[in-house]
């Protein structure tokens, strides 16, 4: 088992290496560079923009820099934002605690309904209810995010008024950060209505960012456990005269969970894409609204920084899943 | 009263070509103690007619029955969680994909223990070294590591050994084994068929055996029922099959016997196959395969004769290895060495 992990530890570094070139390249290809856009409408002489090139570095030639940013990287040093001057890691991670609460809610909701709704459209398969659950999730999966986004806010903000439009939690309460988590620090507090604020803060963008992932979960749960109910150790296990609620939660649900659990471990990734466009949405202050604001000011050492996290965090969470997967499949653990 | 009573069993299958008659007209009555055998090629119908007695058929099929009884009880009529007490306490199965039917996530000590733990209950010290009792019996060495091993650590043979331990758990009075042995090394088929005798001798439960190899049939069973393509054609104690086969395709399926081949340099084999969904002839399903065939017979479908104790499913059944069929007088011209079988092999 540790062999395995080494391994797979082993093949994430071309990945990672891949993953620097690429959020390096990234923001430099995009137009526009960050000098101007701080000048403003105003402009700026010649003779100012050179010098302020040199103090930010980007004199030097490209692979210059990129060894530089590597350099850092090595050391845990991402550099600082053009824009606040201070250390990207910082506002990363001042930031990722909101993301990671939206996302875990995301998933939670994806994982308690679509598991379930997965299992029972393969039960009755063929019968109303299979239909009713595909033909629910077909939607959700096609459903664009802002779109889906902006018609919860209208439907239950604006018109019935049961959830608040923006933010992690209402002004009237000030919770001290231990976690970074608004439901666990206000529960830490002993704060009750600080809490139930924050989780009605949380409902909507984490039904927003779920839904997809929510779809590709019950679609998945759905067809797995249909093959693995035509496996002969299925029949077995009825064969043993077991209640049918056995068979299938334990032989045949367990055996549908080694696919299930990889599907839901290639969600994250697009768990923290969908963030960015949620977090925008619903103005939560996570790193999806920090990138985008950093791209739009051509923050290279933001950008490229983030988006190392960021890759680096998926790349964490697919290790862990192969691992979970390692676990759950005993045909790979020994 | 016969353990196993089933008096015209059906099954038909939804498909999307419409109903599919898989299993028509079976009639088996086994009792106490009996061994009999299912024989008949692939396709007919020999494991569905099995499952659907134990209730294990998937939902597009549709059972039917005039009797179908266990000890008395009718399956027909129990709730399903009375027919669970007896599917795997008192009547078990096992497999012909010994690899295949136990699940890849569970030890085998934990497969056991959940159908000790299901029919005879008991503390959880008990089922183990009831568990480790079984494995023994049935020939595993070292059943204190083998209790530990997940399936894909065992080869085909010693899993039909943890399914055949697994089958006998909870004292059975009927196992089925359907084809236990095809998926195996020739040497260790044997091993198996030994080892199925041997419990079925000493816990005196009755097994049913299904096979496609008429030699096993000669060596196991006392009665046997043949199959063909989904209908009983013939249904005999197995000392009567082997005299005097009644059925023109149960003759066939014993003149492919190698020991009654005599000194021919190929083995006669039956020409065709087994007709499926969609190319059933008319008449008697046998007939573009029957070497008595008449005209009769491709057009009548046959039924059988009510004082007919064997219950053959032919209009010309064989009498002493002749057939009455006006078609046999050409056959015997044309093929001498066809010639009735009349030596007795059990
Ligand atoms: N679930 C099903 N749906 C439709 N047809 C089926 C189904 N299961 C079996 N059949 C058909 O029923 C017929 C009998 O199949 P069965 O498996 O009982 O044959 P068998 O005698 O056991 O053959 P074998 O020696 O290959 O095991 C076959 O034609 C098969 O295609
Ligand atoms: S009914 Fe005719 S075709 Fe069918 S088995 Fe008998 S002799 Fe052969
Ligand atoms: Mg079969």
């Amino acid at each position: 088992m540790f062999k395995f992990f080494l391994v797979k530890l082993a093949q994430l570094v071309p990945t990672f290496i891949g993953v620097t070139i690429v959020a390096f390249a990234f923001i430099r290809l995009l137009p526009g560079d960050p000098i101007l856009l701080m000048a403003g409408e105003r402009g700026i002489s010649a003779e100012r923009y050179a010098e302020l090139k040199a103090q930010m570095g980007f004199d030097r030639s490209l692979v210059a820099q990129y060894f530089d940013f590597l350099k850092g990287l090595l050391h845990g040093d991402l550099g600082n934002s053009l824009v606040t001057h201070s250390p990207v890691m910082d506002e990363f991670m001042s930031r990722f605690p909101a993301t990671l609460e939206l996302s875990l809610f995301a998933l939670a909701f994806a994982v308690i309904i679509g598991l379930p709704a997965g299992v029972l459209a393969a039960v009755k398969r063929g019968k109303t209810l299979d239909h009713t659950v595909m033909g629910v999730s077909l939607t959700g999966y096609s459903m664009p995010i802002f779109w889906w986004g902006l018609l919860l806010i209208m439907l239950f903000s604006s018109t019935l008024g049961w959830t608040p439009v923006s933010g992690r939690i209402s002004f009237l309460y000030f919770i001290d950060s231990v976690t970074g988590f608004m439901t666990i620090d206000s529960l830490i507090a002993g704060d009750w209505g600080a809490f139930l604020s924050a989780l009605h803060h949380l409902v909507l963008p984490a039904i927003v960012l779920g839904t997809i992932p929510l779809a590709v979960i019950a679609r998945q749960t759905r067809s797995s456990m249909l093959e693995v109910l035509g496996e002969d150790y299925v029949r077995t296990a009825r064969a043993k005269g077991l209640s049918n609620f056995r068979v299938i939660m334990v032989h045949t649900l367990r055996n549908a969970l080694i696919s299930v659990v990889t599907v839901i471990g290639l969600q994250v990734g697009l768990l923290l894409a969908g963030a960015i466009l949620t977090e925008t949405i619903f103005s939560w202050p996570g790193i999806g609204k920090w990138m985008i604001d950093a791209i739009s000011r051509r923050d290279y050492p933001s950008v490229q920084g983030g988006l190392v996290l960021i890759a680096f965090i998926v790349m964490i969470v697919n290790l862990l899943v192969d691992i979970a997967y390692g676990v759950i499949n005993p045909r790979i653990r020994h | 009263m016969a353990l196993l009573d089933i008096e015209g069993l059906s099954v038909r299958f939804q498909t999307s070509s419409g109903l599919f008659a898989a299993v028509e007209g079976v009639n088996i009555n086994v009792d106490r103690g009996e061994v009999w055998s299912i024989v008949g090629e692939s396709g007919s119908g020999k494991s569905v007619s099995m499952l659907a007695t134990m209730g294990l058929l998937p939902w597009t099929a549709q059972v039917t029955a005039d009797k179908m009884a266990f000890d008395g009880q009718d399956l027909q009529q129990l709730s399903s969680r009375q027919r669970r007490r007896i599917v795997g306490g008192e009547m078990s199965m096992i497999f012909q994909e010994p690899m295949s039917s136990l699940n890849p996530c569970f030890t085998v000590g934990t497969q056991i223990d959940e159908m000790i733990k299901q029919h005879l209950g008991g503390s959880r010290k008990e089922r183990h070294e009831r568990a480790l009792d079984l494995l023994a019996q049935v020939g595993i060495p070292d059943p204190a590591r083998r209790i530990k091993a997940y399936p894909h650590q065992l080869s085909g043979g010693m899993s039909q050994r943890v399914m055949i331990a697994m089958a006998i758990s909870c004292n059975p009075r009927l196992l089925i084994a359907d084809e236990p042995t095809t998926a195996l090394d020739v040497t260790i088929q044997a091993q198996i068929l030994e080892l199925l005798l041997r419990l079925q001798e000493d816990t005196g439960m009755a097994l049913i055996l299904i096979t496609h190899d008429m030699g096993v049939v000669a060596e196991t069973a006392k009665h046997v029922v043949v199959q063909y393509a989904g209908r009983q054609v013939e249904k005999q104690d197995v000392k009567s099959l082997f005299a005097n086969p009644r059925h023109p395709y149960t003759e066939a399926l014993l003149s492919a016997l190698p020991e009654r081949a005599g000194d021919q340099d190929r083995l006669p084999t039956i020409p065709g196959v087994v007709p499926g969904q969609h190319d059933r002839p008319t008449g008697c399903l046998f007939n573009p395969r029957c070497r008595y065939a008449t005209e009769h017979c491709r057009e009548v479908e046959p039924v059988a004769a009510p004082d007919d104790p064997a219950r053959t499913l032919c209009h010309y059944p064989l009498e002493d290895g002749i057939s009455p069929s006006p078609a046999a007088a050409g056959v015997a011209r044309d093929n001498p060495q066809s010639s009735p079988h009349r030596e007795v092999r059990p």
